[in-house]
């Protein structure tokens, strides 16, 4: 991917919802090839962190840097660089799989690798078929298909291993560990084991940063 | 390309997903029809009326099909992702409008006439009625998604867009029928089109913004 | 949080020391106007008795219009500045603002019905001020329909600034509709027409309208801060319960005083 280092950090990030603080003096950094892994329990703010970071909330506190420079400076330039996955996939029942990760790589102006994606994720079969048709794993898969036809450095994912099964679990692991060896970043908020080697752990509440050695 | 892509789409999912074109002209067509049962079927009162009901039927069938604007990509996370797309959410706003326009804006135009018939409408009327109606239905599309927008995340949205958006459609309602009438009464309709073209314009100029601001609220 | 509600409280501390002023000013400005209006004004010699509708038909359909303005300019300041007052006074504005618009539309209908033997008449300046009333009920519908009160006040700040300005867009086209209406009479071009016995009682009536719209506005917006305090109050005291048992789940909490509620998004 990029051959310079891309960077990604949060600052005394604080966030506020409904009146609610969520969290407050958040601090963050993750760098390429790093995964930053959010944990804590439900209702500790790992969603709504990542769509801060996503640029889709704006902090009550705090900024967000994107190698080095605030993403609010420039916002199109910066989300031209994210992946966001959440519990919900985004895709258009009435349209094929195929289409469905054709139409985001368009919105991009990219030339998407539909048949390479789809074949990656084990689609190659049903790429035509609408995908109100498909199981809910083959949904998170085709979800996951618009990732791998299009290649952008910074992944984040609100629980992506939510409702796959173990082949489409282990082929999630295999395309997280080949994005950060060629240099991506991810962050993923989740409850269980995401199988992500080496990954960093942010733990909320309480925003401490700590670098666990195997995950 | 982007932009067309997104009209597109959209365009594509209007066609296969129970085909909201359809209904909307099936609605217009029924609603047209309740005012002779309602009224009588005096051929001169019917006449007298054909212009102003066409065009009230045509307004309550573009809203009809608008408040699932952005409704369903909301509720299936694709707003998010449009919102994250390095494109401004304006024009997004603006495909989408523009999208249903082609949807239902456009179909209305072509069945326009055959109700102008059934209401016993002077012949002569005719084509200022699809004009008055090609020219107006675009701000009806653009106004109403701010309403869209701003009932995107209310539950019971469908009856709330109306009353926020038809005090809104009053002027495009006046300078339509008024258009029509003008060239029915034998007077020059210029300018009630010129005012419904400004309409469309400022809309066009206007709603994409108050739109956006409004999705990008929704999405806090 | 607190310095969000600094300015709050010096517009409290100066509503508290206005509002009885202003309830002496309307008190006495509606006992000297109405006493001028229903007794010491001459009739008119074409409608008789019933012109004396006009002295709260005209200062109702006035302050009905000047509500959306305020209503309007508060939103405006509220999306701009993010200033907690403007949102407090839109949202306050907006019921004393409807109240005026019907009033002046019952008035209306009042006023017409001897002169045009029906209770209602698609004037130009009535069907105005019906489609204004239409955007005011709007306005408190789209406030009363979304939960998060911040997003409502935003939402609703949105609607009332393209409310704003399809206004004359509407009082333009609906004129344009029906150029039969009166010309109106008061503002009419080259000053005021009316015999000055008439426009005493009419202006003291928009003084005490004035000052009666200002009180109540006034009262309102005490109303609304003091609701959001208490809202605070409740979240904070929510919140107190819910730390302690958050940080015993949670497996590396470490700092004390942290809320953590409500799962994002």
């Amino acid at each position: 991917m990029e051959a310079h280092k891309l960077t990604l950090q949060g600052r005394g990030l604080a966030c506020v919802r409904s009146g609610r603080p969520v969290f407050s003096g958040l601090d963050f950094s993750l760098h390429s090839g790093q995964a930053l892994v959010l944990r804590g329990p439900n209702g500790s703010g790992k969603s709504t962190l990542l769509r801060l970071v996503a640029g889709l909330l704006v902090p009550a506190a705090g900024s967000i840097l994107w190698s080095d420079a605030s993403i609010a400076e420039d916002p199109d330039e910066y989300r031209a660089n994210i992946h966001y996955l959440g519990h919900q996939t985004g895709l258009k029942t009435a349209l094929t799989v195929a289409e469905n990760i054709a139409f985001w790589a368009q919105l991009y102006g990219v030339e998407a690798a539909v048949e390479e994606s789809c074949a990656r994720l084990g689609l190659a079969r049903i790429a035509d078929l609408p995908v109100k048709y498909l199981s809910q794993g083959q949904q998170r898969r085709t979800a996951l298909a618009r990732l791998v036809a299009m290649p952008l450095p910074l992944w984040l994912l609100d629980e992506p291993n939510v409702g796959l099964d173990d082949f489409s679990n282990k082929v999630l692991q295999d395309l997280m560990a080949e994005h950060l060896a060629s240099g991506g970043m991810i962050m993923a908020a989740t409850h269980t084991e995401l199988g992500i080697a080496h990954a960093a752990v942010l733990n909320l509440p309480g925003g401490s940063m700590q670098n666990s050695g195997a995950r | 390309m982007a932009f067309f892509a997104l009209i597109g789409r959209e365009v594509r999912l209007a066609w296969r997903q129970g085909n909201s074109s359809a209904m909307a002209v099936t609605f217009f067509l029924v609603a047209v029809t309740l005012f002779p049962l309602g009224i009588g079927p005096e051929l001169s009162v019917l006449a007298r009326i054909s212009a102003g009901v066409i065009w009230v039927a045509a307004l309550l069938s573009a809203l009809l099909t608008l408040d699932r604007l952005f409704q369903q990509d909301f509720e299936d996370g694709s707003l998010d992702l449009l919102a994250l797309a390095p494109m401004p959410m304006e024009l997004i706003v603006l495909a989408k409008s523009i999208a249903h326009w082609l949807t239902t804006g456009l179909p209305l135009v072509v069945a326009a006439p055959l109700l102008a018939v059934l209401l016993n409408m002077d012949s002569g009327g005719l084509g200022i009625l699809m004009l008055s109606l090609a020219i107006g239905t675009p701000a009806l599309s653009l106004t109403g998604a701010i309403g869209a927008a701003l009932t995107v995340t209310v539950r019971r949205g469908g009856v709330l867009m109306p009353l926020l958006i038809l005090p809104l459609y009053v002027p495009t309602l006046i300078f339509g029928v008024g258009a029509v009438d003008a060239v029915l009464n034998n007077i020059v309709a210029g300018p009630n089109l010129l005012y419904l073209g400004a309409l469309s314009l400022v809309a066009l100029a206007l709603a994409p913004f108050a739109a956006a601001a409004a999705i990008r609220l929704a999405l806090e | 949080m607190m310095h969000r509600f600094a300015n709050p409280t010096r517009f409290v501390r100066l509503a508290d020391r206005m509002l009885p002023w202003l309830f002496i000013v309307t008190l006495g400005s509606f006992a000297v106007g109405l006493y001028m209006a229903l007794i010491t004004s001459p009739p008119d010699y074409q409608q008789g008795d019933s012109v004396r509708i006009m002295y709260v038909h005209a200062p109702s359909a006035w302050m009905g219009l000047f509500g959306y303005m305020v209503l309007a300019g508060a939103s405006f300041a509220s999306l701009v500045w993010r200033h907690p007052l403007a949102d407090a006074a839109a949202k306050a504005s907006a019921p004393i603002g409807a109240a005026f618009t019907g009033l002046a539309l019952l008035t209306g209908s009042l006023w017409g019905q001897p002169m045009w033997g029906t209770w209602w008449v698609w004037d130009a300046r009535l069907t105005s001020m019906l489609v204004l009333f239409f955007l005011y009920l709007g306005y408190m519908a789209l406030w009363s329909a979304i939960e998060d009160r911040q997003k409502a006040s935003k939402a609703a700040a949105i609607l009332a600034l393209v409310g704003a300005i399809n206004v004359p867009i509407i009082k333009f086209s609906v004129d344009w509709w029906n150029t039969l209406h009166q010309p109106a009479s008061i503002m009419r071009q080259g000053g005021p027409s009316m015999d000055s016995a008439m426009l005493w009682p009419l202006g003291i009536m928009f003084v005490a309208f004035n000052a009666y719209y200002a009180m109540v506005l006034m009262w309102r917006i005490k109303a609304e801060l003091a609701a959001r305090k208490i809202e605070t109050l409740r979240y904070n005291q929510a919140a107190r319960q819910e730390g302690p048992a958050a940080r015993q789940e949670g497996p590396a909490a470490r700092q004390e005083g942290q809320a953590v509620l409500e799962e994002g998004s």
